[in-house]
């Protein structure tokens, strides 16, 4: 067997023994389907309501989409400020990292009260998450320039902006990526703790709602579908990733 | 324009860096001139500020003392190219990409950079290398790719920090021979700076040698030899050696 195919079969293999080792207790010892149903039944529900799932899905799809861009571009505004400007760094450097030990739990009903019911608390709730790994990994992508490179496009008559466009930014791309791939995982859980907090659509809010009526199949079923909402927007970032790094292939190779 | 006279002079260069409360003395009243369209080599022992000569007059470092003119104008940094000794072509830049970089900054019109860039590249024996990343070529090539894009900036004067230092001998002579067409064919005021006394007596028209730390010129040196010249002839042979006992003092 092939080292590649090992290593697509290795996760699945794993999962399915143990939702076979779940099955089997659940089962045999009788859990009633309100408190644990066997991944048999969550399975069977997630087919049999995927309509439904999918029209809460596409919801929380676009509030992570939303999430993830605002705090992707003011990650990278932000990254950009801190390594242009040395004020803005000592300023805000360490209040970024403080800011990280609030949890977003605290914020999210502020949120709804400055911004009422709509999508928009959800995506900055999405957003404030999503913001802290790509501004992290955008000031030291942006300090990666070698200084040698710096004084080559100083030597040419380069600008400040032709330096960042053609330099620092093209520069700070794989570190960004890297970035991005956190933030995306990183707003699906943004976007379920902004449902959680309110909402009247959604993963977020259908799993708790189901969960309220005992509807326990519904709520793994929903945790399902955002598993795969998340991973399909992850594959999305790694796509756009492997496009947009062409260049770094052949040395990986 | 100055048609008469050295393109770039150098005089009474002086540079220090701090070091621990006191400044360390790199350059001590460094003089030089090249005439246009010659070969000048800069050859002295590694750490003794060649790579610090080359910034100065690149215009990247500020020196204590001393002046820097091109064509008898203190203003001349738009006619000097520097190439640094590290690998400086962008990984995410395709060969012909990264040698057009000079042109793109100057915003000069991109399809006449192409098209000169790829005359270039077929011309000197790169034309499979014009869409391939530095990745993914050799470290002699990249050093070819290197020497176009400074090439193509358009400057009279080209300055070359030891560009075939990282190279394996054979790459590294082969690439002597390359830049000696390319300049045979190209023209420009070259300065090189190298510990290398064979590729120094190989290419140039004059070659200064230079103190240890703080530096300066104690001797040029303008090799008689005829081109293209052979690393064998007995006048070769002859000139290596008074120059390395130049450069060890006269120690034998």
């Amino acid at each position: 067997m092939s080292n590649r195919l090992r290593r697509i079969l290795a996760p699945i293999i794993l999962l399915a023994f143990l939702f076979g080792l779940w099955e089997l207790i659940v089962r045999i010892v009788g859990v009633p389907g309100y408190i644990l149903p066997p991944p048999s039944r969550i399975v069977v529900t997630f087919f049999a309501q995927f309509g439904f799932l999918w029209s809460h899905a596409i919801v929380t799809l676009a509030e992570i989409t939303f999430g993830l861009l605002l705090g992707s571009a003011g990650g990278l505004l932000l990254a950009a400020a801190i390594v242009y400007v040395p004020l803005i760094e000592w300023a805000v450097h360490p209040l970024i990292i403080a800011s990280q030990m609030i949890p977003v739990f605290a914020i999210a009903p502020l949120l709804i009260v400055w911004l009422g019911y709509g999508l928009w608390p959800r995506v900055v709730v999405a957003a404030l998450i999503c913001f802290f790994p790509v501004a992290i990994n955008g000031v030291d992508g942006l300090r990666a320039t070698s200084s040698e490179t710096l004084e080559l496009f100083r030597s040419l008559g380069a600008s400040r902006w032709q330096i960042f466009t053609k330099l620092r930014f093209p520069g700070s791309l794989p570190a960004l990526f890297s970035g991005w791939k956190i933030a995306a995982t990183l707003a699906v859980v943004g976007a379920t703790i902004g449902e959680w907090i309110g909402a009247s659509r959604g993963l977020g809010f259908l799993m708790l709602e189901s969960n309220a009526r005992l509807r326990i199949a519904l709520v793994f079923a929903a945790i399902l579908m955002l598993t795969l909402v998340g991973l399909l927007l992850f594959g999305i970032v790694r796509i756009i990733e492997r496009l947009v790094l062409r260049w770094r292939r052949p040395a990986s190779e | 324009m100055a048609a008469s006279g050295p393109i770039l002079e150098v005089d009474g260069l002086a540079v220090s860096f701090p070091a621990k409360g006191h400044r360390t003395e790199v350059l001590e009243d460094l003089s030089l001139a090249l005439d246009r369209g010659t070969w000048t080599t800069c050859l002295g022992p590694s750490g003794c500020g060649k790579t610090t000569l080359l910034r100065a007059i690149a215009g990247l470092i500020e020196p204590d003392r001393g002046s820097i003119r091109v064509d008898a104008e203190f203003a001349g940094l738009s006619q000097i190219a520097y190439l640094p000794q590290q690998d400086t072509l962008l990984p995410w830049r395709t060969a012909l990409r990264n040698a057009i970089l000079g042109s793109e900054i100057e915003r000069r019109p991109r399809a006449d950079a192409i098209r000169q860039a790829q005359g270039l590249f077929e011309r000197f024996g790169l034309a499979s290398a014009m869409d391939q990343y530095p990745s993914q070529l050799s470290g002699g090539m990249r050093q070819r790719v290197a020497v176009i894009r400074t090439y193509l900036t358009h400057r009279e004067i080209l300055l070359l920090d030891e560009p075939l230092g990282a190279l394996d001998p054979l790459t590294r002579t082969d690439l002597q021979q390359w830049l000696l067409d390319v300049w045979g064919e190209l023209g420009k005021t070259v300065l090189l700076v190298t510990h290398d006394v064979e590729e120094a007596l190989l290419l140039s028209d004059s070659v200064l040698i230079m103190t240890p730390r703080p530096a300066r010129i104690s001797r040029i040196i303008e090799p008689e030899l005829p081109r293209p010249r052979s690393r064998t002839a007995s006048d070769f042979i002859d000139q290596k050696e008074t120059i390395l006992g130049l450069l060890t003092g006269g120690k034998p």
